[in-house]
């Protein structure tokens, strides 16, 4: 094993210590619970804020991966706990966790406290409370940042975890931060999306996005601030909080999300409360100084990279070669701000595999990887794929040749087959219908990588009910599970995007059975190659042309 | 079974009766704790007793005691269930907005899991819920030694980090 400097947050003996006195807490709760000293319902919410869901079949353990970020130790322990408390394999999710589907209840202290030796947790992963910030994949790599965004959502983690005034929130609370011009992290549909700009005096700070979300009511969020210094950053979020807290209905969990709030007050009255209430606090004890973002910053050195010209010249004759390696290197590498080094997704999208999905053997396969060529750091994308962010152009082939060994080199990043899905009704209590076999289908279909190509850039989302953990709302293809009459049905949706211009699908008619699902993906398809321009990703098609045309081809095929 | 109350760290015995009914007439004599539109409908008769505290909902606006939190000798706020959080919010307002220097006191679904938290948002009464003992409920206000967030009882830790022997930060 190889070690390097540490290039992530790492915690001093006061983390430690937090950490270490949640396990405690939860520990004392659980054996509470189990001498029924605690009912049911006063542990439900308690557990849940460490992470654990009752599902369908068992319990669900949610962790905590903040902003994306892992390091191979933390990876292994991961890989561990999958054989030692699990079926030997855990499931990625949308925002950056990772799930294990079947610890047992009484076995989640000693889990928790295994993840806490390695700086990890699960708290805040479920239930009413502020959520794990979510951020950019591509953090400190992107060519296209204005600041490193990773010291920022390490303050905002800290901030967030275990805040005494908002454990107990209407609804769930998402909070994501990009510091890019591409935005990576769906931003636009989440409660609070926070990007980081430079003003014209050079100074950073954010722009402040409330209200997004997908679920049952999906909207995009709104700007309630265009800049706001990053000293103020806590004091304001803090205000937003304030406002949701005492003001979020409560007496129906459906119109309990911030959204509504902002929805039913306008943006602009939502806006002027939260402004009114942070003129209480501004400038007070918890502005951030300069010296605390610098020390958040000194956590996330750049590695130790070699000093290379440029683009390596064996990596162009090896591309130029091997029509698989570059069919790889154009769909899962990607540029890097360093010369001669590039960024690297794993998929995890294989066809036959529940997308997300990875085995212990894997993760430490996966590890011993990212010791050897990315300086022992990963990142988990909210498309529930890997990153290796820091590889040499030199090494990519041969660490092609081990990641195709691994079963997670399928060259299909950003193409339909990258299908994002909840785990649907195969584990989760809350489904209308199964999702993964609908994937299964759909990348079966589509298996012929010429023609994968050929469709080029597509996002097709999957999820098994209005929750929306599949983001279905933000698809370029959306696929919604529901109930008609206890029978499971799809309902399909064209025209979504998430980043910079996120947009929500529109719904083109009556919902499907799940065995006419590839047919209709097919028609889709087919109509955006009858009438795409050149160069025209399927997303642009269908707002140029409208969701009549492909209506048009699924229903008149499906009345035959 | 007399209500359970932890006040200041410690199990003591309640003597204030409270009055949850919000229209409660004729008022008995004694330390009695109102709701806030029996206060705010007789406040100049319930204020010359000076032992009259005043329970909020978790709906009511603390500004409308703006007025009276120099003279109340204390002010109660209701938890209907422990996950509805609005009494957090609330109880930080009362001491950090509106400077309530008395007895604050959370009332109704409060137990044990919640009593750090509560303590960090300015409370320092504990109406116990009534099947569970107080006594056992005190290990809950040591949860946790410390915390990140500016709250009623720290400022924020990157503010005291760099204090000498704050931490033994490796
Ligand atoms: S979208 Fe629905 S079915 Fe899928 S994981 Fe979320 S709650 Fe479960």
């Amino acid at each position: 094993m190889l070690f390097y400097r540490s290039v992530m947050y790492r915690y001093d003996s006061f983390d430690q210590r937090l950490v270490d006195e949640r396990v405690a807490q939860y520990r004392d709760q659980t054996r509470r619970y189990l001498a029924g000293d605690l009912t049911e319902d006063d542990f439900r919410p308690l557990r849940l804020q460490n992470g654990l869901y009752i599902q369908k079949y068992a319990p669900m353990l949610r962790i905590s991966i903040p902003y994306g970020l892992l390091s191979t130790l933390q990876l292994r322990t991961l890989a561990r706990i999958g054989r030692k408390y699990d079926r030997s394999y855990g499931h990625f999710t949308t925002r950056q966790n990772i799930q294990f589907n079947w610890p047992k209840l009484e076995d989640v202290p000693d889990i928790l406290a295994e993840l806490a030796a390695v700086e990890m947790h699960a708290i805040q992963t479920s239930g009413n409370c502020i959520r794990n910030i979510t951020s950019d994949h591509f953090a400190g790599v992107a060519g296209d940042e204005v600041a490193d965004p990773r010291p920022y959502s390490e303050l905002v983690r800290q901030w967030a975890a275990l805040h005494p005034e908002f454990a107990y929130l209407p609804r769930k609370f998402k909070i994501a931060i990009t510091a890019a011009t591409t935005d990576r992290t769906a931003l636009l549909v989440h409660d609070i999306g926070l990007q980081i700009v430079r003003n014209d005096a050079g100074e950073i700070g954010f722009r402040v996005i409330v209200g997004g979300g997908m679920g049952r009511t999906p909207i995009i969020g709104h700007v309630i601030r265009e800049f706001l210094p990053r000293a103020e950053i806590l004091n304001y979020l803090d205000a937003i909080l304030r406002v949701y807290n005492r003001y979020g209905r409560r007496d129906n969990k459906y119109k309990a999300r911030v959204k509504i709030l902002v929805k039913d007050r306008t943006p602009e009255v939502f806006a002027r409360d939260v402004e009114e209430e942070w003129s209480h606090q501004r400038g007070g004890p918890a502005t951030v100084p300069d010296e605390e973002i610098e020390r958040l910053a000194a956590h996330f050195p750049a590695p130790s990279y070699d000093v290379l010209a440029g683009d390596d010249p064996t990596y162009k004759s090896e591309l130029a070669d091997n029509r698989a390696f570059s069919n790889w290197a154009k769909r899962n590498v990607h540029s890097h701000k360093v010369a001669g080094y590039a960024i690297v997704t794993l998929s995890l999208k294989k066809t036959g595999v529940p997308p997300g999905d990875v085995t212990s053997d894997q993760m430490d396969a996966i590890a011993d990887l990212a010791d050897h060529y990315s300086f022992g750091e990963l990142r988990v994308s909210h498309e529930q794929n890997l990153i290796f962010a820091d590889v040499r152009q030199a090494d990519l082939f041969a660490l092609w040749t081990e990641l195709k060994a691994l079963g997670v080199a399928t060259p299909n990043i950003g193409l339909l087959t990258n299908i994002v899905c909840c785990p649907g009704g195969d584990f989760c209590s809350l489904a209308n219908a199964k999702s993964i076999p609908i994937a299964e289908a759909i990348q079966r279909r589509f298996d012929d990588l010429d023609y994968l190509h050929d469709i080029g850039e597509l996002d097709l989302n999957i999820s098994g009910c209005m929750n929306a953990c599949g983001h279905h709302h933000v698809g370029h293809i959306g696929i919604l599970g529901v109930d008609k009459n206890g029978a499971e049905w799809y309902q399909v949706s064209i025209g979504g995007s998430q980043g910079n211009d996120a947009a929500l699908g529109k719904v083109i008619g009556p919902s499907f059975a799940a065995h006419q699902m590839p047919d209709v993906i097919s028609r889709l398809i087919d109509t955006y190659i009858d009438n795409r321009h050149e160069d025209e990703a399927f997303v642009d098609t269908v707002h140029r042309i409208g969701i009549e045309p492909f209506k048009e081809r699924v229903y008149a095929a499906a009345a035959h | 079974m007399p209500q359970q109350l932890i006040k200041d760290r410690t199990v003591v015995d309640d003597r204030w009766t409270l009055l949850r009914d919000v229209t409660s007439e004729p008022i008995p004599p004694g330390p009695i704790i109102v709701s806030l539109p029996v206060w705010k409908a007789r406040r100049d008769e319930l204020a010359a007793r000076g032992d009259v505290g005043v329970w909020l909902a978790a709906a009511d606006d603390p500004a409308e005691l703006a007025a009276d939190t120099a003279t109340l000798p204390l002010i109660a706020v209701d938890f209907p269930q422990f996950t509805d959080g609005r009494g957090y919010s609330i109880g930080r307002l009362l001491r950090e907005r509106y400077g309530f220097a008395g007895e604050l006191r959370a009332i109704g679904d409060v137990q044990r899991d919640q009593l750090y938290y509560l303590a960090q948002c300015g409370f320092n009464a504990f109406a116990i819920r009534a099947d569970h003992s107080a006594g056992d409920a005190l290990a809950g206000l040591a949860a946790f030694s410390d915390g990140y967030q500016l709250t009623n009882a720290r400022t924020p830790w990157f503010r005291r980090r760099a204090e000498p022997g704050a931490t033994d930060v490796r």
